[in-house]
């Protein structure tokens, strides 16, 4: 009950959509669509799941005022200026919802935007400082990744794109066919196969109850 | 309100630029704002593309329907359908119920099999054939022999089934080159794309909010 009947679940709702894949559309109506819609709105209650247990593991150290309590704080109330008013009905204020001018969008535009934009900005400090690790010239292979990094990097600049022309002006037209087009296609490509591979074979693994790490400790 | 909000921006973007120096206090409030931010957005974002859209409007609409006397039946068995897959859903929160958390497995299995059985047929007949299929091209042209010889020799080198020694190391030896290329250029495109943000947010900070340099 605890164990087998999940497996029994997935194995049946993955050979569903296998089903529904390979059978006629005609002879099995729109139960890929019932069944896309049940995941998407498991999904979402799950989704809810993570935000009720991020309010419950920071409340926690609020109520006890536990050291860094007001970050804690913080947190619960950003969550809730956020969350409270996208809830409520538009028809009760233009404050409330999700619409332009709602407290929600005003939110996203004012703090959760630049903090992202910021967020991501701070990684090209750390990027620079894996540059100087990665970038030493230790051996061949380690040349190769800095040598097309720096050509990459100067091709993408105005300055560094004309310093190519002066050289070959038909120089920055092969970086993009023979270095991103061609050796970066084929990469890509390769891992591309790969993780497809691997992808299909964890389904088929899921499917087949082999794998049943997602069920936690049975 | 628009000046508030400027201040509260820039205010923020200092206290996480500020982690760059060292971790601190501002830095910590920036960090579990932002954390907060994210888990309402997601309420906002779930809670009418999701509870709304896909679970209550269409109940609202079948019963209106079966109400209506069209096809009753069927309208009834649509509500039922969207009734159960919503109490799954709220099944998941059986898991703060250590005694009962056993009961989220059910809806839990049912994504996991639904997205496996998904995944099984997209990725084997939407990328592994497209994508072999797109190497096996007219070899007499150069670029397409360079990505046939690329594809060839980084999967050799992902194979580890067998030791990397003979023809197998060499072939491997030279995957890694195009590895090693492709990650430059992955790289090089990384760093282009973090620098380009970065001189955003500078530029946010000295031309919008404290206003230090015009607009060109």
């Amino acid at each position: 009950m605890k164990t087998k009947l999940p497996i029994a679940i997935a194995f049946l709702s993955g050979l569903a959509m296998v089903a529904v894949f390979i059978l006629n559309p005609e002879k099995v109506g729109d139960m890929e669509g019932e069944l896309l819609q049940w995941t998407t709105v498991i999904g979402g209650f799950t989704l809810l799941l993570g935000v009720v247990s991020i309010v419950r593991v920071n409340w926690r150290p609020v109520v006890r005022r536990e050291t860094g309590w007001l970050n804690n704080a913080a947190l619960i109330l950003s969550v809730a200026v956020m969350a409270i008013p996208s809830v409520l009905p538009v028809s009760w204020s233009p404050l409330f919802g999700t619409d332009g001018g709602s407290i929600y969008d005003w939110f996203f535009i004012n703090l959760s935007a630049p903090m992202m934009a910021t967020m991501f900005a701070m990684l090209a400090f750390y990027v620079a400082s894996a540059a100087f690790r990665a970038f030493r010239a230790r051996n061949a292979e380690a040349t190769l990744l800095l040598v097309t990094a720096t050509i990459v990097m100067l091709w993408r600049v105005p300055v560094g794109e004309g310093l190519f022309v002066a050289i070959n002006p038909r120089l920055p037209n092969l970086i993009n066919t023979y270095v991103m087009g061609g050796v970066n296609v084929a990469v890509q490509r390769g891992i591309i196969i790969g993780a497809a591979l691997g992808a299909a074979a964890t389904s088929l693994r899921i499917m087949l109850g082999i794998e049943r790490t997602y069920m936690g400790k049975t | 309100m628009e000046i508030l909000g400027l201040w509260l921006a820039g205010f923020f973007t200092l206290s996480l630029f500020s982690f760059l120096y060292k971790d601190n206090p501002f830095y910590g409030l920036a960090e579990h704002v932002f954390a907060g931010l994210s888990a309402g957005y997601e309420v906002g974002l779930v809670y009418h593309s999701v509870i709304l859209q896909q679970l209550v409007d269409p109940i609202s609409q079948h019963w209106v329907n079966a109400t209506a006397g069209d096809h009753p039946g069927f309208h009834i068995m649509k509500i039922g359908f969207l009734l159960f897959a919503g109490a799954l859903g709220v099944l998941m929160f059986t898991r703060f119920f250590p005694k009962a958390s056993w009961i989220s497995r059910y809806p839990l299995a049912f994504v996991m099999g639904n997205t496996a059985g998904i995944y099984l047929m997209s990725e084997l007949h939407g990328r592994l054939i497209p994508q072999i299929a797109g190497t096996f091209v007219n070899l007499l042209n150069p670029l397409n022999l360079i990505i046939f010889f690329g594809v060839l020799t980084t999967l050799i080198y992902f194979y580890f089934s067998k030791e990397h020694t003979g023809l197998l190391g060499g072939t491997a030896r030279v995957g890694i080159w195009f590895i090693m290329i492709a990650f430059g250029a992955h790289f090089g495109y990384t760093v282009m794309g973090r620098i380009s943000l970065l001189i955003g947010q500078v530029q946010f900070i000295l031309i919008d909010w404290l206003k230090l340099i015009k607009p060109g």
